[in-house]
């Protein structure tokens, strides 16, 4: 069992997902405890000491099918031959060759649909196997994914009539209400999807057993959630960083807080004394004085034009998020001229309403719809400059494309001067700044910092690591 | 007393009317084989907490909670000294030389005891809770670390106390804050998510008695397709069992359009959520 689960790790490491030495031991020390032939329990127990991050739970679905594919198959023989799954090994069961019956397509879709019907789990994933044997036409060694196998699979099975088909026989009564016909249709939805899961992992288990697992390992890896690249993002992956924006959003409102949080905090002699008189002098009730929490004003400043669709979409959500954590921040748009549009994220406001409001009602295009930044810092710094104070932190998020036009930098240096830091988040590769219509060191120079953020670990790096000069103490408070 | 298997924990839940699923039973056996903490993290409302309530309730043991908010010490969390009674004792005596009274008031007569103590020091096994670990401070997070590898705390006054039994520890996040790398890796790992339709029509026949199948079958999968919706709030596993009290409540035998656009206000806690849900599923999808 040992060196599976080793193979298992390293897979993990290879596609990201951090598995420290004590995991790994963990790992095998409960996989003694449990029974290796329920393939469920084998990979809950593995889930649970190894992944620590739902993010990365998809990277270890993925492996764990590459990796444990055999195992339901051999439920009755010792386990130690989950080792021997190599290339060139055996493709399906031994009888289907000569003897094997004609195949029948009516036959497998009305077994299929019984099992789809009634929820049959063992009979989906007997018809799946059965499917593949017979439509998907695997040939071992050809270099096709699974996904080619997959898709020849289910045309030739006719998904769409599998629906109808399915949703005839689910169908009580025939006048169903809207309400009724949509609760059938997801059913439905999620009936056929488990047969298309059924399928796709019997492709699997046979491309590990042709080609072997690391191979497939391979083929099959994926970025991180934190690793995929905002500008280029799809929306699934998009989706699935959202959920860790919110985390983050209230670590970056702490950091900005900088509240530098003793154990306990200084004794306050003269209140402690005062105290006192009520117990005859006896200081029963100390009293402490603890250091107040800085309130931070973030302002944002957006690029959301449209080089910067996707990213933007990110940034709005971070800012979104951020609403929460923060009473005083302010939200500014920009595409050749800029807008604020604080008030569109108001508390309680759902985030797709403020984009919709934000592209619809916002004022930020003046011109052309072109990014122009120095346009925008000009109109930002003479219309909102003079509401900044020493406590003001502008963040600045774009790629600083300007079109070619003329970088008007000097906006900036003055903002730089009213805020107390002003920090720029490009989403670009550092090696693209400055090519082309990049302005880039025009404005970085007018930086407290500039920051790479082309992915979510990039901006966690950034929050993470994120210190500012102290804003100018008021009074001594 | 362990268990023997995991369906023999699923079973136990399941006769305290908790239905876990594969996965949350597979975890909880293999914290009490062990004697591991259980990280448990997941949207509002799926049950987290009442996992670790329930195990104490079929393990016998005595359930200690901790509920984690920002601010939360080390005096509240694991012991203080009693120091208005230590003062007292002090005042009151003028006889003794200070190494005695010290010595004295440096006992457990004068320490107030907190549940992270009283886990450690409780005779008989017991059934740590440390309810949403994320709002603690990091600095709080540390001292949890040092007391859940290896159960025992050292009180400089009274000397090392040492965990007489291994208790079955709880930790239940909403992840609102990402925890320390440290603190996960003691841990197993639980996300438990909102239930499919079939474990979700099993615990509303579980708590709500005199619920009709067919009623609870459709709130199930009514809850899964709200669920699929953007929302601000989804519909927590409590929210459908307050929903089907609802339907019980008033007679309802079937949910259609009406009675669905007369009770969302108890399924959804947001008006901009209760128009987009009525509008969305009055129409069919795709
Ligand atoms: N698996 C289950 N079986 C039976 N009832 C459940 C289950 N899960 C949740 N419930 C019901 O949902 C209620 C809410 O669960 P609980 O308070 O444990 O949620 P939680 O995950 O701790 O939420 P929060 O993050 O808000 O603290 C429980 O009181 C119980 O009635
Ligand atoms: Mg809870």
């Amino acid at each position: 069992m040992l060196p599976v689960i080793t193979g298992f790790v390293d897979e993990l490491r290879r596609s990201g997902v951090p598995v420290s030495m004590v995991e790994a031991i963990d790992a095998m020390k409960a996989v003694e405890a449990i029974d290796l032939s329920e393939r469920v329990a084998l990979r809950e127990t593995l889930r649970a000491t190894l992944v620590k991050n739902l993010r990365h739970e998809r990277a270890f679905d993925t492996a764990f099918d590459v990796y444990f594919s055999t195992v339901p198959a051999l439920a009755e023989e010792d386990a130690d031959s989950l080792d021997q799954a190599q290339p060139g090994g055996e493709v399906s069961d031994p009888e289907s060759g000569a003897q094997a019956p004609a195949f029948d397509l009516e036959a497998l879709v009305d077994s299929l649909l019984e099992a789809l019907e009634g929820l049959d789990a063992e009979a989906l994933r007997r018809g799946a196997r059965d499917a593949v044997d017979n439509l998907a036409g695997m040939e071992p060694g050809r270099p096709v994914g699974g996904t080619y196998y997959l898709y020849r699979t289910l045309r030739r099975l006719d998904m769409d009539d599998l629906e109808e088909q399915l949703t005839e026989a689910l169908l009580a009564d025939n006048d169903l209400t809207e309400f009724e016909r949509r609760l059938l249709e997801e059913e439905i939805e999620t009936r056929l999807e488990m047969l298309r899961r059924e399928i796709e992992e019997e492709i699997r288990r046979r491309l590990v057993a042709d080609r072997g697992r690391d191979a497939v390992a391979r083929t099959l890896r994926r970025p991180l959630a934190e690793d995929v690249d905002l500008m280029h993002a799809t929306r699934a992956e998009l989706a699935e960083m959202e959920a860790a924006i919110g985390p983050l959003t209230r670590k970056l409102a702490a950091r900005l807080a900088r509240r530098r949080k003793r154990r306990t905090g200084r004794l306050d002699f003269r209140r402690t004394v005062r105290r006192s008189l009520a117990t005859g002098g006896v200081p029963v009730d100390p009293q402490f004085r603890y250091p107040r929490p800085h309130r931070p004003e973030v302002w944002l400043l957006c690029d959301i034009s449209g080089s910067m669709a996707t990213f933007s979409r990110f940034t709005l959500q971070f800012t979104h998020a951020m609403s929460t954590h923060f009473s005083r921040l302010r939200t500014f748009a920009f595409v050749d001229t800029v807008d604020e549009v604080t008030e569109f994220f108001g508390p309680g406001v759902d985030f797709g309403s403020a984009v919709d409001r934000i592209t619809t009602e916002a004022e930020v295009v003046w011109l052309d719809g072109h990014s122009d930044y120095g346009n925008s810092l000009e109109t930002f710094y003479s219309r909102y400059g003079r509401q900044m104070t020493s406590r003001t932190t502008v963040i600045i998020t774009g790629d600083a494309r300007n079109n070619y036009r003329p970088a008007r930098d000097s906006a900036l240096s003055e903002v730089a001067r009213a805020a107390r830091a002003v920090i720029w988040l490009n989403p670009e590769p550092h090696a693209y700044w400055d090519t082309g219509d990049s302005a880039m060191s025009h404005y970085a120079r007018h930086c407290t910092s500039v920051h790479e953020v082309r992915t979510l670990r990039q901006l966690e790096e950034f929050v993470e690591n994120l210190t500012l000069p102290s804003a100018r103490p008021l009074q001594n408070a | 007393m362990h268990f023997d298997s995991p369906e023999a924990v699923s079973a136990a839940l399941k006769s305290a009317q908790y239905l876990p699923d594969a996965r949350i039973s597979q975890v909880v056996f293999l914290a009490d084989r062990l004697s591991k903490p259980v990280l448990v993290e997941g949207p509002a409302g799926v049950g987290k907490t009442e996992l670790a309530k329930t195990m104490a309730i079929v393990t016998g043991r005595d359930l200690i909670r901790l509920q984690c908010y920002e601010g939360l010490d080390e005096a509240k969390a694991l012991y203080e000294w009693n120091y208005k009674k230590q003062l007292l004792r002090i005042q009151s005596d003028v006889d003794h030389d200070w190494d005695t009274i010290s010595h004295d008031i440096f006992s457990e007569e004068f320490l107030l005891t907190r549940p992270l103590l009283a886990a450690i020091r409780s005779p008989d096994p017991v059934v740590l809770l440390i309810d949403e670990v994320d709002r603690v401070e990091i600095e709080t997070e540390a001292l949890l670390l040092e007391i859940l590898s290896d159960f025992q705390v050292s009180i400089p006054e009274l000397g090392t106390m040492v965990a007489a039994t291994q208790p079955l520890v709880f930790l239940t996040s909403n992840n609102t804050r990402e925890l320390s790398e440290a603190l996960k890796r003691r841990c197993l790992f639980l996300h438990i998510d909102y239930p499919d339709p079939e474990r979700e029509e099993e615990i509303l026949a579980a708590r709500v008695p005199g619920l009709a199948e067919h009623l609870a079958s459709q709130v199930a999968k009514v809850a899964r397709s709200i669920r699929g919706l953007d929302l601000k709030k989804a519909p927590s596993i409590s929210e459908t069992i307050d929903w089907a009290r609802t339907l019980l409540a008033l007679s309802i035998e079937q949910v259609d359009e009406e009675v669905l656009g007369d009770t969302l206000h108890v399924l959804l806690k947001y008006q901009t959520d209760i128009e987009k849900a009525a509008k969305e599923l009055t129409s069919s999808g795709r």
